[in-house]
């Protein structure tokens, strides 16, 4: 077995964002992404700090990356939503590396119908504005993906999306 | 149309924002960063001389302090000033609570309150009613904030909030005059002058 493969997603995602020299976790709380919010808040070499607001995020990574300090905004789908404007007229125009990472929802077992109408807008907005993005489904191929995606986003100053779909990370599931 | 005549406001002068600007220009001696939000605000920043250390937003309008956040918490040892108006604030208010919370002793923001969305047509904003942002402000954790009486008043507490540990923000009350000038429009050139700018030590 990989060695990679033996370790949990938010395991190996935190070890690829820190060889990456990541040093600013920002987020807007998610279910799903909570054991890697956890694994960050614990890291104290990681300036890990909730933002009220996924734009607002942004604007903290941007600041922190034109200060020298590379930084990653997690969030759900929905969060994502509401970033378009930010992206259009910042991070995209200002040719900014702004790593975004984004629990999939709205699709493979989801029960809230916003939700499901909400994820159909992620992936055409992102082609819309040309960000390089990446699903991931399998747990072999996100060490691989994420890495070479962030050194692309730095060496190319451009975003990128690492999408992590419910086959990677089990998703958020109805209980009744 | 002046909607600037709030009645929390008392005897605060209505000041004009360009004065203002030179005014907080001139007394930045550590190549503080500069954040300008979209807009007049930013004009006039260009207007008041074209620092390197000085980022020109041209869009995302509310990131203002956001940006200015990040780059303080990068380089904690340089003063970062974000400049906002009150539209732009409160199209991002809750990033007061962010700041709030975080308190990073670098960080000064500076508030051009004219009470409307003076860019697009003078529509008043909740500024001109009831709706007090250095209040907010002191709610949401940032202490030192403060709303300037007159110019000298301004030209004080900047000197005190450049040199004693922050988060500040002061709010100042100013005219409904369009800016002086406009910025240059290319992003690229803007980032990258900035980031020079703030490349070498504060």
């Amino acid at each position: 077995m990989d060695a990679a493969a033996s370790r949990p997603w938010h395991v190996v995602l935190h070890a690829v964002l820190k060889s990456n020299k990541v040093r600013l976790f920002t987020y807007v709380p998610d279910r799903v992404l909570t054991p890697l919010i956890k694994i960050a808040h614990d890291d104290p070499d990681l300036l890990t700090l909730v933002a009220t607001r996924e734009e607002e995020a942004l604007g903290i990574v941007t600041g922190a990356y034109m200060g020298g300090m590379l930084g990653v905004v997690a969030m759900q789908t929905s969060g994502f939503a509401t970033i378009p404007n930010a992206l259009a007229s910042l991070a995209v125009p200002y040719q900014i590396p702004l790593l975004m990472i984004v629990s999939e929802r709205g699709t493979l077992g989801e029960f809230n119908l916003g939700q499901a109408m909400v994820c159909r807008t992620m992936r055409p907005v992102l082609d819309a504005l040309g960000i390089e993005t990446h699903t991931i489904t399998r747990l072999d191929e996100l060490e691989f993906i994420a890495d070479r995606s962030i050194q692309q986003a730095v060496m190319t100053q451009a975003p990128v999306a690492l999408i992590l779909s419910p086959l990677l990370t089990g998703g958020k599931v109805f209980r009744s | 149309m002046d909607t600037n005549t709030t009645a929390h406001h008392g005897n605060r002068k209505v000041m004009n924002r360009f004065d203002v600007t030179q005014r907080l220009v001139a007394r930045l001696h550590k190549n503080e960063a500069v954040i300008g939000g979209i807009g007049n605000t930013n004009f006039d920043l260009w207007m008041a001389g074209q620092r390197p250390q000085n980022f020109y937003m041209l869009g995302s309008m509310g990131l203002a302090c956001p940006i200015a956040l990040g780059v303080a918490l990068a380089q904690p040892g340089r003063g970062v000033v974000a400049l906002e108006g009150d539209g732009s604030l409160l199209m991002q208010l809750s990033c007061l609570a962010t700041i709030g919370t975080l308190k990073p002793k670098n960080l000064l923001i500076l508030v051009m309150d004219n009470a409307c969305y003076q860019i697009t047509g003078s529509q008043p904003t909740a500024t001109a009613s009831n709706v007090d942002l250095v209040g907010v402000a002191r709610a949401s954790g940032l202490e030192s904030s403060h709303w300037a009486a007159d110019e000298p008043s301004f030209e004080h507490l900047v000197e005190r909030c450049l040199a004693e540990p922050g988060p500040h923000l002061i709010a100042v009350r100013i005219d409904g005059k369009s800016a002086t000038g406009s910025t240059e429009r290319d992003p690229v050139a803007i980032r990258q002058r900035f980031m020079r700018g703030i490349s070498t030590a504060a």
